[in-house]
């Protein structure tokens, strides 16, 4: 028995050994041109389907595996992918694509026009009357190079719809399983949980243009956003997006940061049925309490544009950038304005926020101590993601929240129906006659000039009334490996991987 | 065999109130799959229609009956989160990464405790049980996810000893994946080591005082003989037993830890599935782990039956 202590002895040290010898494996030579780029993600890819409406995570990744008739650009437009060139009637009701010739799916078949024509109604059957492409009358096959879609009644702004990925119609059902799109990059596999692993396609239509860039890409899911880090400083992963100021700062040399934004409307958005919230003086009171430029530097490092209206300061097209004057930081001001409506002793606010968003969290915090100094007693009141989803969002059972837009379309009437009276997500019950006679006209003109007008004028109005207390389009802090250069924001969800290049 | 019947009839019940316990606390906190797959663009047609997909409209008893009757042909359904997957797919593939993880914490637990154990038994009072004493003070107080962090830090970034991150699954490579797991199997190990070490030294020396130690010494047997030829075998089988609670707490331990070392095991998969809400993974999981444990229970109680000879007749 005395060996007993012995074999335990040895067993330790066993152990020991194996726990040095652990080591070692992880030395990436460096000076070689890396192959595979590692892309960090604090969240789980579940879904490969992109008729399937999901999270802007997986829709930014799946950018790369699938595209559209058009497919967006870097600066906030469309360019031909699928089609090759397209034409638009004078009334915007007719859309004639020419397809691209030789253009293949990952499995290597050709792409015809019955493709096209299954992919759109696909996606029509799966999203059902929501989809915007319920405004399709017709879909024709003249020949087997184009494709004419029909709309009820015109609609300029449906190209933005067609960026809606084509798949191939041999393929119906495996779908879901094992998907072949016309995008740069085709998948290898995925493992749920672990990562995602693409590789470049060959027979890409514009596979010249991929020339030098990285050849593999790793998505890789981490549980959060935390451990995201920690794997960014571990060199584990090659890029992180969403990274806080003080992370970037904490960083060393072997990464870049690319500042972007992270195209998100983020502000205190108010329940307008919420009885204080009901006059508008006290809703234009809270705007003037807000300090927006303490927010961005606090939070952000003062990099974020500073918002007054629910727009996109970057896609200049549509931004209505004067409605930035309309509100300065004056809490006496809102002192006045609250006196006026019958609030000289404030009011109760409840503030319910999405606890996993630290951003969030972190504005209602900040805001509650400015709302106290026009004597609002705020409260913040965390919850979970989908106590949230099912209250705030759905329930519309709050009185203010903290969270942040993003887009999922370019398309700007996507946007703007968020106030619309009648619309199934006005979250914040704006009601406002002017505002939705202005949208029915933005969205029924055909007229270029007459739409900017239009939606400039919806979104002074969402100003001026105060529809919610809108903050910024908060910094995007992007860590990116100095193996790796052509990091490339895009305005909708989208990490173009086609255009990394390993540095030689 | 009357007693394995027993045991096992237990067993069911257990299970059964667990998934119950598991349905209602899912029916009563807010928000559903539907929402949670789609988002907060989703419209609300295509969140009913998901919704009846799902089976969510149903009325929560006819729901509870559905998953019973599969459950018990064996078919725990289909995830709604991972939507190319069933339960039972997503199962095989997390719950060895866990049951790895496990096993090696025990042994860890088991290999470290038991001579340091003796050890402050052997020379209780004196400088190496008081030394034991304190370190073990203090490593208990420490909770294992912040032990990972450390760990993480000191030997995954400045010391580079493990990849931070650098998992990889036991079926691609099976070796890869235990090295990998050593220090996550570490934090989970150290607290526990802790309770287990000073488990031991009281149970040795309560034996200590006994009548049969005096005759072993009065026989002509050294300290030694006597130690490890009569006190440990006596000692060892309430050590048993407490290592079977100790079995339920790596578990537990696991599931914290694979967060912080993001190992893609059962504990991921749980924390994972119960914010998206998605049902069918929940219960599956915790009918899972609940089994094992219970199992585990009943096993140990067989190996206290060889180690005593007083309870096996009894």
């Amino acid at each position: 028995m005395k060996s007993f202590s012995k074999i335990a002895i040895a067993a330790i040290m066993i152990i020991t050994l194996l726990a040095l010898t652990a080591c070692g494996g992880s030395q990436g030579g460096s000076g070689e041109v890396k192959d595979t780029f590692v892309f960090g993600l604090s969240q789980e890819l579940t879904d490969l389907d992109p008729h399937q409406e999901t999270d802007a995570a997986t829709r930014s990744i799946l950018f790369n595996v699938f595209e559209g008739l058009v497919k967006a650009t870097p600066a906030g437009d469309v360019k031909p992918a699928v089609a090759e060139d397209y034409t638009i009637s004078d009334d915007a009701t007719v859309y004639t694509f020419d397809l691209r010739d030789g253009i293949t799916f990952h499995d290597g078949n050709p792409v015809t026009a019955e493709d096209v024509k299954y992919s759109l109604e696909r996606s029509l059957r799966i999203n059902g009357e929501a989809s915007p492409l319920k405004a399709i009358s017709s879909i024709e096959i003249p020949d087997e190079d184009t494709v004419v879609i029909t709309l009820d009644k015109g609609n300029s702004e449906f190209i933005y719809n067609l960026t809606c990925a084509i798949l191939e119609e041999a393929n119906d059902a495996d779908q879901q399983t094992a998907p072949a799109g016309t995008g740069p990059f085709k998948i290898i596999e995925l493992r749920e949980g672990e990562y995602l692993d693409l590789a470049k396609y060959d027979g890409y239509w514009d596979a010249e243009a991929l020339g030098d860039y990285v050849s593999n890409v790793r998505v890789k899911s981490i549980a959060t956003a935390q451990d995201a880090y920690v794997e960014l400083q571990g060199e584990s992963i090659d890029a992180l997006q969403y990274l806080t100021v003080d992370q970037t700062k904490a960083l060393g040399d072997n990464y870049n940061i690319v500042e972007a934004t992270m195209m998100l409307v983020h502000g205190m958005f108010i329940n307008n049925e919420y009885e204080p919230l009901k006059d508008v003086r006290v809703r234009q009171a809270l705007n003037y309490a807000v300090n927006r430029d303490e927010i961005s530097q606090q939070l952000f490092g003062g990099k974020s544009p500073l918002i007054q209206t629910h727009g996109y300061p970057t896609i200049t097209a549509w931004y209505n950038a004067e409605t930035e004057n309309t509100y300065t930081y004056d809490p006496e001001k809102a002192s006045e304005l609250l006196k006026d409506a019958g609030y000289e002793n404030g009011f109760d606010l409840e503030i319910t926020v999405p606890k996993n968003f630290t951003q969030h969290v972190d504005t209602a915090v900040l805001i509650k101590e400015q709302l106290a100094k026009v004597g609002i007693n705020a409260k913040v009141n965390e919850v979970e993601w989908n106590s949230w989803l099912s209250d705030v969002y759905q329930g519309r059972n709050y009185q203010a929240t903290v969270i942040g837009f993003d887009i999922s379309s370019l398309s700007p009437a996507t946007w703007y129906v968020r106030y619309y009276s009648t619309s199934s997500n006005d979250m914040t019950n704006f009601s406002d006659p002017e505002y939705d006679a202005a949208y029915d006209q933005a969205v029924a003109s055909i007229d270029h000039e007459e739409k900017l007008e239009l939606y400039a004028r919806l979104q002074q109005i969402l100003a001026e009334q105060g529809a919610s207390v809108f903050i910024e389009d908060p910094a995007d802090f992007v860590a990116v490996s100095a193996d790796f250069t052509g990091y490339t924001p895009y305005p909708v969800s989208a990490v173009d991987f086609s255009l990394i290049k390993p540095v030689q | 065999m009357k007693y394995v019947l027993k045991k096992f009839i237990s067993l069911l019940i257990t299970l059964f109130v667990i998934s119950i316990l598991t349905f209602t606390a899912f029916s009563v906190i807010p928000g559903d799959a539907a929402l949670a797959k789609l988002g907060i663009d989703a419209s609300p047609e295509a969140i009913a229609q998901l919704q009846e997909q799902y089976g969510l409209d149903k009325p929560i008893l006819e729901r509870y009956a559905d998953w019973a009757i599969h459950a018990l042909q064996g078919d725990f359904g289909q995830s709604f989160n991972y939507s190319r997957m069933s339960v039972s797919e997503l199962l095989a593939t997390r719950l060895p990464v866990t049951i790895i993880l496990a096993v090696m914490s025990l042994l860890i637990i088991v290999v470290i405790s038991l001579p340091l154990g003796m050890l402050s038994a052997k020379f209780s009072g004196k400088w190496p049980d008081v030394v034991i004493n304190q370190t073990t003070q203090v490593t208990m107080a420490i909770p294992s996810f912040f032990l990972g962090i450390i760990l993480t830090v000191i030997f995954g970034i400045g010391l580079k000893w493990f990849q931070v991150g650098g998992y990889v699954s036991p079926d691609k490579d099976f070796w890869g994946c235990v090295r990998y797991l050593i220090f996550p199997a570490i934090a989970v190990a150290i607290p526990k080591i802790a309770m287990v070490v000073k488990f031991i030294r009281n149970s040795v020396l309560s034996e200590i005082n006994k009548d049969y130690v005096r005759t072993a010494y009065s026989k002509g047997n050294d300290e030694n003989q006597v130690l490890y030829g009569h006190v440990l075998r006596n000692a060892m089988i309430p050590v048993i037993t407490f290592l079977a609670m100790v079995v339920a707490e790596i578990l537990t331990g696991s599931l914290v830890i694979e967060q912080v070392f993001n190992i893609p095991g059962m504990g991921r998969l749980l924390i994972t599935s119960i914010s998206n809400r998605d049902f069918p993974v929940v219960q599956a999981s915790v009918i899972y782990i609940t089994a094992v444990v219970v199992v585990i229970n009943f096993i140990v109680d067989i190996i206290y039956q060889l180690a005593d000879p007083r309870i096996r007749t009894s």
